[in-house]
């Protein structure tokens, strides 16, 4: 049997595409253009999710949040994408 | 006691409104996993009548007992005022008594109640089932096409983010607001005895 160490699984949860963002229209259209940065093309905010998992290897782990995120309804996909991504 | 919940003691379920779980992760979402919600899918199968009211429409979508989905309001901001909404494709027990395009006047209190379809879910699917919608000029929230509320093509499921239960004493009501959530109520003890 291997051995399981600890990994570090980011989940991150943004709107989809065609969902507006309110927070994300805010930050950008009242705070980065007003302050000139016109070269910002659009923010979109979302949620971040650490998940710190024992498993016997780093595929393991994000396979298993992967699993949890779909069965649990960590997102909602009706409106949100998901990225599931090992922690640098 | 929740956890003694069966379906076999009752005619009709409604989820009412409130906080569950603290609205983390997203309103509702916490709740519809619980162990009295997931047997819902099997009043579902039994037919027994379901109202979601406010949370309780936040847990039946997040469920799938309904489509679509409730987000964070436009403004960001909890809203709590009196609203006009009408109704579409009245049917099922929970609107049995109410006409084709009939106005209901009711309270909203909630931080998330934006409604959310895709359009092919809303073309091929809630065009054909009950919609309560908010009337011009009273969607507090954003919600796309004036959603307030959507019901199963049987109507036998229903959710709603405005309060038929506290539009129900005409003392309640402000000026220029009618109470008649009650309709709803008197709906399901019509059609419990009548049938629907």
């Amino acid at each position: 049997m291997s051995e399981t160490s600890l990994h570090f699984v980011e989940v991150v949860i943004t709107n989809k595409k065609g969902v507006k963002d309110p927070e994300g229209d805010t930050i950008h259209k009242h705070l980065i253009l007003r302050k000139g940065y016109a070269e910002v093309l659009g923010v979109r905010t979302g949620k971040y999710i650490l998940f710190s998992v024992n498993a016997r290897s780093a595929e393991e782990a994000v396979k298993k949040v992967k699993e949890i995120c779909e069965k649990l309804r960590i997102y909602n996909p009706i409106i949100h994408d998901i990225e599931v991504r090992i922690s640098a | 006691m929740y956890k003694d919940f069966s379906l076999n003691d009752w005619d009709a379920l409604i989820i009412p409104g409130g906080f569950s779980y603290g609205d983390w992760l997203r309103a509702g979402a916490i709740a519809a996993r619980t162990q009295a919600i997931e047997k819902l899918k099997d009043a579902k199968d039994m037919h027994i009548p379901i109202l979601g009211i406010c949370n309780g429409f936040q847990i039946l979508v997040e469920g799938e007992l309904l489509p679509g989905a409730l987000l964070p309001n436009e403004n960001s901001k909890f809203v709590c005022r009196w609203i006009k909404t009408y109704v579409e494709k009245p049917r099922g027990p929970w609107l049995s008594l109410v006409e084709e395009k009939q106005e209901i006047d009711m309270p909203v209190a909630h931080a998330e109640g934006r409604y959310y379809v895709d359009e092919e879910t809303y073309r091929s699917s809630l065009l054909k089932s009950p919609i309560v919608r908010y009337a011009p000029g009273h969607n507090p929230n954003g919600s796309i096409y004036d959603i307030a509320g959507v019901g199963s093509e049987d109507g036998l499921i229903l959710g709603l983010m405005p309060h038929p239960e506290r539009s129900s004493e005409d003392i309640l009501a402000p000026r220029g607001f009618r109470a008649n959530g009650k309709i709803l109520f008197e709906s399901l003890a019509h059609s419990l005895k009548k049938g629907w």
